[in-house]
């Protein structure tokens, strides 16, 4: 047995991601730019919440936003659509994005006259949520045709998140989606969690969400 | 899916360590979960016995095990300002029946050793 060292790690897995994160932070508060890291299942409406947000911000701030997908660019494309600079990274087959990978999309975007930057995180609410990406806030998306048990099923990513985005609110009469439960539940496990009703397509709360977001960036930027 | 991202987190950080420790064959990697960490220990050894025979990574892991313990889940209750396993009880406290309570530990993820030549 001699030949062998045993060597006593007692680490966290994510020790180094963590460290990686802390690190492109620091970068970002130098350079002034504020990163939200947006997480959500496929399909709860990300792009289209982007979009509705990017509308009402885009002349106040200068913004871009980073698309992590596993393959395809049809989001960066939906986002230069409405003349917002954009960039789709290639997560590899990986689900989800770590700190040294949003690195690396940050500094091949070229962010330094970038006031925020939005991390569109591959859609999956379990594998994101372990990984700090280096983001300032995490928010997140649920929409209303998933339910509002989400919070039970996946406890750990809304426990990391600021805000929470409810979307589709609009379909609400034709789900059974309870308002009061989702609060309740999301509070149980995040009692600071900020939450936003909104609708993507109608407009309906955006307003809200973009005051907080440029509430954020200037409290960064200071 | 989840559990192949962490093998690959856990691939880096022994390969870094190697280099650390000046390692030359990996025998064996024991990691620790918590009860609610959410990892299916199973999926992680099967997806780490098909990673580790990837060329890049063989000569160091191609031969070693992973082995896996479990750290239990602890509760702690606001309220009563008492403990209990999470498992069991979860949200709701045994004791005073409240559910103001927080995990104390449970989700960790760690690498405990190492065992190499």
């Amino acid at each position: 047995m001699d030949k062998y060292k045993v060597i006593e790690v007692k680490e966290s897995i994510f020790a180094d991601n963590d460290k990686d994160a802390d690190k492109l932070r620091a970068q970002l508060k130098e350079q002034g730019t504020f990163l939200l890291n947006l997480m959500s299942s496929p399909g709860s409406g990300k792009t289209t919440t982007l979009k509705a947000v990017l509308e009402r911000i885009k002349d106040k701030i200068n913004v871009g936003v980073m698309e992590a997908d596993i393959d395809s660019d049809v989001d960066a494309a939906a986002i230069q659509d409405i003349g917002v600079r954009s960039i789709q990274l290639h997560t590899g087959g990986m689900c989800h994005l770590d700190a040294d990978m949003t690195r690396q999309g940050i500094n091949e975007f070229g962010t330094d006259d970038l006031d925020m930057v939005v991390l569109e995180n591959v859609g999956n609410l379990v594998c994101p949520a372990e990984f700090d990406t280096g983001a300032v806030k995490n928010a997140m998306i649920l929409s209303v045709p998933e339910g509002h048990d989400k919070p039970l099923k996946y406890p750990l990513v809304f426990t990391v998140c600021d805000i929470l985005i409810i979307n589709k609110i609009d379909v609400m009469p034709y789900f059974d989606f309870d308002m009061a439960k989702v609060e309740e539940y999301a509070h149980m496990r995040n009692p600071d969690l900020k939450i936003f009703p909104i609708s993507a397509k109608t407009g309906e709360g955006v307003d809200a969400l973009c005051d907080w977001l440029l509430e954020q960036v200037a409290e960064w930027k200071k | 899916m989840h559990e192949l991202g962490i093998v690959n987190y856990v691939v880096k950080q022994v390969e870094k360590l190697a280099v650390e420790n000046e390692l030359t064959r990996v025998e064996s990697v024991t990691l620790e979960f918590g009860e609610v960490s959410g990892v299916v220990p199973s999926y992680l050894v099967k997806y780490w016995d098909w990673y580790v025979k990837k060329e890049e990574h063989a000569a160091l892991l191609g031969d070693s095990v992973l082995k896996y313990e479990t750290l239990p889940a602890i509760t702690w209750c606001d309220n009563c300002k008492g403990q209990y396993p999470t498992v069991q009880y979860g949200k709701t406290c045994p004791y005073c029946g409240s559910g103001e309570t927080w995990l104390l530990k449970g989700q960790e993820m760690n690498i405990k050793e190492i065992v190499a030549e």
